[in-house]
């Protein structure tokens, strides 16, 4: 294999990244960052599933935070009422979720543009209401408390450096999972969807089908983070998993680039650290990171993760001509 | 297309280098008192956390002006929280691993606070909360305090008012969220307690900007009385809906309704219906000899100096937290206990007639909130002010 070929793998920036992931917690030993980061794996994981289904295959999905909110919820209420073991929880979640994004996909992946949109949100909005009214189950408004500490296989997960390399762990299977689908013939026939339906139905792709599966996946996505989310915490509220978290999971794929894995990692830890950072300018906080939001949609459209690469091949270019240039004068 | 896959790479491990950095950052040692402070300053409960965050600034300000705590100043740490729970336990995490503080004061919201008791428990750093619900402190944690006065204390004092005024069947209306349901609980709980029966059972969301189906179906049953149970604006569509039903039994409100902003959203609406509320509201009609009037006055005065628009009951939750953490860390300076999170914690419990906006505190190793009903008195709204009711 030559460096050429090396470098051209899809695998070689991931294992780059999963070194570089394993490795951190060698540098960073104070558990708030470790906090941030755990926040951010949980975000990325959902931010991959809805990247394959938006960015992919060119469906919107403004409901992504119900299947998040229904794998933490299944899970959660499990634990907390019956002590149900988390990796059964994941199980009956996972299957929950499936069946609830098999039948939610079926109708409403028929639609498109607004319609489908419009279709999601109605969905979120219902699973919300849901969250809020079983409280005899769910807790209500208020919350539930009492969800067990992660424990699989006789390991407590109790602590943020332990819980960190977990969600790394579960993230990076997705991700290769992800980056596998994306590079085989079923990702192939995903962007054709994205292209042109007709064009893609006429050449055999069978596009309910993958529009189905794809929303089951990036549901079930949705649901491991959820399920992660939820032993984290130990507390789950509905208030996490409302309309606007569907609208922030859709802004990190855009602003992290549409149709790039590691755009959707790239947007989902930059707004979820970027708050963070932002407490220097307190009060401020909101409009600085809104206008740092706009600021990236004008000037890098196609998302930070390319738009910076733009920016650096264009660098690059501009240099090499100038001493080509240069060069010549030379001459 | 090989440049641009390196380029890809090094756009990866360049960010990521970057956290490392800035994580690496040390923390510095340190010579005050730190006080954490979490407060929803935006977001939905804006209307309570940035009273509270202004509060604690300036009480911190004006500490530190007289001297700090036996010469050593106090520094508030504070983040804002958006009544969100992820983010409040964040907040928690890094006040407590990175800025190493010595006590939290907040959140603002119960939701919130709940979210982050276990960390609190785990971590064993005292925090007092300025949120409602009875279910921060009951059961008692070892760390956890609070010094709103319980959505209890709010009921039995409306309860109580209408025992007196003979009402047998009344109708409640709830905001689901947190709060709403804290108090519908205690409403049907305390309901036979004192002889009453709830006839209605309404709910409404959070965002809803007409409430007329649920009062309808109110008005269609034989309920003698109205309570209301949600923070702005809610309240002040349904006082709204109420007049324009015409609906003429007595409508009680929630200590959540307890700003101007109220009154000023019903459009006159609100004009003779009832509300528990924290003395601070009436702290001019309270009698010479009341023992919380000239902490309440002292408060009023320097916040609406400062700030301007007028002081309020959850900027006063937060005046208690600050001053009981600041007094708990006074005692153990003078009885010369070095001051750290278990000692302030003990010392917390040891707090007793320490007269703060909400009443009158006493805490105890059995009661983490350390206030009694007497906390509230009941409020009537007259000519767009508030009027004592006893």
């Amino acid at each position: 294999m030559t460096f050429r070929s090396l470098l051209r793998s899809p695998y070689t920036g991931f294992i780059f990244f999963a070194v570089l992931l394993l490795l951190i917690p060698l540098a960073v030993t104070n558990e708030y960052y470790l906090n941030v980061l755990i926040i951010i794996g949980i975000n990325s994981i959902i931010v991959m599933g809805l990247d394959l289904l938006m960015g992919y295959t060119g469906q919107i999905s403004l409901g992504h935070a119900a299947f998040y909110g229904i794998g933490a919820y299944i899970s959660g209420v499990l634990s907390a009422k019956w002590g149900v073991p988390p990796l059964m929880g994941l199980l009956l979640a996972l299957v929950g979720v499936s069946i609830i994004a098999f039948t939610v996909g079926n109708p409403t992946l028929r639609l498109h543009g607004h319609y489908l949109a419009m279709a999601t949100l109605g969905f979120g909005i219902i699973v919300f209401i849901f969250f809020q009214e079983l409280d005899f189950l769910t807790g209500g408004p208020s919350g539930l408390v009492g969800i067990e500490a992660m424990t699989l296989f006789g390991i407590t997960f109790d602590s943020d450096r332990s819980y960190y390399y977990l969600v790394s762990i579960v993230m990076l299977i997705i991700l290769l999972l992800s980056i596998n689908l994306v590079n085989s013939r079923v990702g192939r026939a995903l962007r054709a969807i994205h292209g042109s339906e007709i064009a893609a139905n006429v050449l055999g792709v069978k596009i309910s089908r993958y529009k189905n599966g794809i929303f089951v996946i990036s549901a079930l996505y949705a649901a491991v983070a959820g399920w992660l989310y939820a032993h984290y915490i130990t507390f789950i509220s509905p208030s996490s998993f409302g309309f606007m978290f569907s609208i922030k999971l859709v802004t990190m794929v855009v602003i992290g680039s549409l149709g790039s894995l590691w755009g959707a990692i790239f947007g989902a830890a930059l707004l979820t650290s970027l708050p963070e950072f932002l407490t220097v300018v307190e009060d401020y906080e909101t409009v600085a990171f809104g206008i740092i939001l706009m600021s990236v949609m004008i000037f890098m459209p196609r998302g930070l993760l390319r738009g910076i690469e733009d920016l650096v091949i264009k660098i690059f270019a501009r240099i090499s001509d100038r001493s080509e240039v240069q060069e010549k004068i030379n001459e | 297309m090989t440049k641009s896959r390196l380029f890809r790479l090094a756009g990866i491990i360049l960010p990521m280098a970057l956290v490392i950095v800035l994580a690496a950052a040390p923390a510095y040692a340190h010579e005050e008192y730190k006080i954490g402070a979490i407060f929803a300053s935006t977001g939905p409960a804006s209307m309570l956390g940035l009273p509270e965050k202004n509060t604690v600034m300036m009480l911190e300000e004006a500490l530190n002006a007289a001297g700090g705590i036996g010469g050593k100043k106090v520094e508030i740490i504070f983040y804002n929280t958006e009544a969100d729970p992820t983010k409040t336990v964040t907040a928690v995490k890094k006040l407590i691993k990175k800025d190493k503080v010595e006590i939290i004061i907040g959140p603002t919201t119960s939701g919130t606070t709940l979210a982050i008791i276990d960390i609190i428990e785990k971590e064993k750093v005292p925090l007092i909360s300025a949120a409602a619900s009875v279910r921060i402190i009951k059961p008692v944690k070892p760390y956890v305090f609070k010094t709103p006065q319980t959505d209890v204390m709010a009921v039995e004092k409306i309860y109580e008012r209408l025992q007196k005024n003979g009402i047998k069947r009344v109708a409640i209306i709830t905001v689901a969220n947190g709060f709403g349901d804290s108090g519908r609980n205690q409403l049907k709980i305390l309901a036979s307690k004192y002889g009453l029966t709830v006839v209605a059972d309404e709910r409404f969301g959070k965002k809803d900007t007409d409430m007329t189906v649920q009062l309808t179906k109110i008005k269609g049953t034989n309920a003698q009385a109205i309570i209301s149970w949600d923070t702005n604006p809610g309240p002040a569509v349904i006082a709204k809906n109420r007049k324009a039903l015409g609906i003429k039994i007595p409508l009680y409100n929630s200590h959540g309704v307890a700003s101007k902003k109220f009154i000023e959203l019903s459009g006159g609406a609100a004009e003779g219906t009832y509300l528990p509320a924290g003395k601070l509201l009436v702290v001019d009609q309270l009698t010479k000899n009341d023992p919380q009037r000239k902490v309440l006055t002292d408060y009023k005065n320097s916040y609406e100096s400062k700030f301007g628009g007028s002081a309020n009951t959850f900027g006063g939750h937060a005046y208690d937290a600050f001053q009981i953490a600041v007094k708990a860390i006074q005692n153990l300076v003078d009885k010369k206990i070095h001051v750290n999170r278990d000692s302030i914690r003990d010392e917390l419990e040891n707090i007793t007639g320490f007269v703060g906006t909400g009443g009158i505190f006493n805490f105890s190793a059995k009661d983490h909130n350390g206030l009694t009903k007497e906390g509230f008195v009941l409020v009537e709204i007259e000519n767009g002010d508030w009027k004592l009711a006893e």
